[in-house]
């Protein structure tokens, strides 16, 4: 169980965390989802104690990070998959944290076992793959059989074959009743990783949902369309609370579908010259959801800016 | 004692520190045995501080050690993963700097005793005899200031938190800058009897009774200001005081 209240962090003259506040239950994956920039991982490194926050706090069960008794026990972590000194083995990195901790060292064979590790236990983690990085972390995670999870971007760069490993790795630690938090960028990975879902943007809480109301909300369609009396049926669709915006040449309706647009259009006599359903990815609609929230802009981004 | 333990295991699974003491050692026995090996019985005298002459060599490699020891933590991100396994900073940095320091009081040991046992194999005949309290701390306390050198540059280390500029600093600091503060016309000097690697040059020769076989009169090789167990006492005070600001740097930082 982890809580925010009112986490803020500010650099200089940036608000990179503002007023965040959520919670993350046990038993379940969260998803923690925003674009890159957002403030994900400044966040978990609140969250781990590393980074002290402007103002407000996060406790995990009832407890603040630095009260915790050997910590590595409650709460595991993998901020960085890169955190490891390259001529140091897997094994020896693995048994300082353990030693750290008072975890027994029969553990760290049990967690190399366990991400798949052990035939390189005694190699230096310099020469390992960005995969096999991630999977030494995700040992370094487990080591303490914590029942707090934090991944950032544990999916990063990885293969198909590594992605699918995590995914299911994940979903077996929320059945264990563990609490999971997963940052990540990518709302279509999210969507088959988390079950909830706390969405920020530019430091903000967006929305904390299930992530199936997430992607109903962020899936829901628009219908284009372009009439010569395009004043009148605005003014039909808005009466029968639907949502308009101004495309080029057009209207762009939410909340209604095509259907029932033709059938009010009917009703009032109004020509249409389209009525066309726009049924946009995942990913595009969750930009336009974080839409304004997006911290570094590119002058491509404005090209593919979704027409509102 | 948990904390001992990491940091022990933290230093030796990696390669710099056996590198580092191995260069400490062939560079101070090394001139050991150049300035032995090049003394007459006339006028430069083999002595008991003769042998140690290359001990601030050897320092400088021992600040090496113990800075890298923090900066590659900082350059390989395991010093969040330090805090994360450890959250009260202070305990897990002064760890370090005690692990850190009895590693260097260990390799200064060797050094010196090395260093002094190739002088009297070089010299048989010169008097290199430990004799006197002068000849016993002028070996053994070789070790005590790698010991507190090494705290001087964990808490650099920390403070800067860059191999790089970490070492620059420490490097010119102890080989160059104190001994130019005396070239600063009218109160040079004087500042210079305060700096602390001139203190640490005190404690270990005193009023110079361990030089004894040389030019009578020589004096003290070291102008510092205080008696030679003040002396180590203030070196030791320098160390601490950098230590405990490090520390409260580290501790109000982010990670």
């Amino acid at each position: 169980m982890i809580e925010a209240a009112g986490l803020t962090k500010r650099y200089g003259k940036t608000l990179a965390v503002n007023n965040l506040t959520f919670s993350v239950e046990p038993g379940q994956v969260t998803g923690f989802l925003g674009p890159n920039g957002a403030g994900k991982s400044t966040t978990m490194r609140m969250i781990l104690g590393l980074d002290n926050p402007t103002a407000g706090e996060v406790r995990i069960g009832g407890k603040r990070y630095h009260e915790l008794k050997n910590p590595l026990r409650t709460v595991g972590a993998l901020l960085d998959a890169k955190w490891v000194h390259p001529n140091r083995s897997a094994r020896a990195h693995l048994k300082w944290l353990s030693v750290s901790n008072k975890i027994p060292l029969t553990r760290v064979d049990e967690v190399l076992d366990i991400v798949g590790l052990t035939s390189v236990a005694g190699k230096r983690a310099g020469g390992f793959s960005l995969g096999m990085s991630q999977r030494l972390g995700i040992a370094g995670a487990l080591l303490g059989d914590p029942e707090v999870l934090l991944f950032d971007e544990p999916v990063n760069g990885l293969d198909p074959e590594g992605i699918l490993w995590i995914r299911k790795f994940m979903h077996r630690l929320a059945d264990e009743g563990r609490t999971v938090f997963v940052s990540s960028h990518l709302l279509s990975e999210m969507a088959l990783t988390a079950s909830n879902l706390v969405v920020i943007g530019k430091g903000q809480l967006i929305s904390q949902s299930s992530t199936k109301d997430f992607v109903a909300r962020a899936a829901e369609n628009t219908v284009k369309v372009r009439s010569p009396q395009l004043g009148e049926l605005r003014a039909a669709l808005v009466a029968a609370s639907a949502t308009v915006t101004s495309a080029d040449g057009g209207i762009l309706v939410s909340g209604m579908d095509s259907d029932k647009i033709g059938e009010l259009a009917a009703a009032h006599h109004i020509v249409l010259h389209e009525l066309s359903p726009q049924t946009g990815s995942l990913e595009q609609a969750f930009m336009q959801i974080t839409g304004d929230a997006v911290e570094y802009h590119t002058g491509l981004d404005a090209a593919f800016e979704p027409t509102r | 004692m948990t904390l001992l333990a990491v940091e022990r295991i933290k230093l030796f699974t990696t390669r710099s520190p056996w590198w580092c003491a191995l260069v400490t050692l062939a560079v101070t026995i090394g001139f050991a045995a150049l300035v032995v090996g090049n003394s007459n019985d006339a006028e430069f005298a083999a002595t008991v501080a003769s042998t140690q002459f290359g001990y601030g060599f050897g320092m400088a490699v021992i600040m090496v050690l113990a800075a890298l020891s923090v900066t590659t933590e900082y350059r390989f991100g395991t010093i969040r993963t330090t805090f994360q396994a450890v959250p009260q900073r202070s305990s897990a940095l002064l760890a370090k700097a005690v692990v850190v320091a009895a590693l260097a009081l260990v390799i200064g040991e060797i050094s010196a005793f090395g260093s002094w046992f190739v002088g009297t194999l070089l010299k048989p005949n010169a008097d290199l005899a430990l004799n006197s309290a002068a000849d016993w701390i002028n070996v053994t306390g070789v070790g005590v200031l790698y010991a507190l050198a090494a705290v001087i540059a964990v808490a650099v280390g920390i403070l800067l938190r860059h191999s790089a500029g970490a070492i620059a600093l420490l490097l010119i600091y102890a080989l160059a800058v104190e001994s130019l503060v005396q070239l600063i016309p009218g109160v040079g000097k004087d500042v210079y009897k305060w700096m602390p690697f001139n203190m640490a040059e005190r404690f270990l020769t005193g009023d110079g009774a361990s030089n004894g076989g040389r030019a009578a009169g020589a004096g003290p090789m070291s102008t510092a200001a205080l008696s030679q167990g003040w002396a180590l006492a203030y070196f030791a005070a320098f160390a601490l005081v950098l230590l405990v600001s490090a520390i409260a740097v580290a501790k109000k930082r982010d990670a």
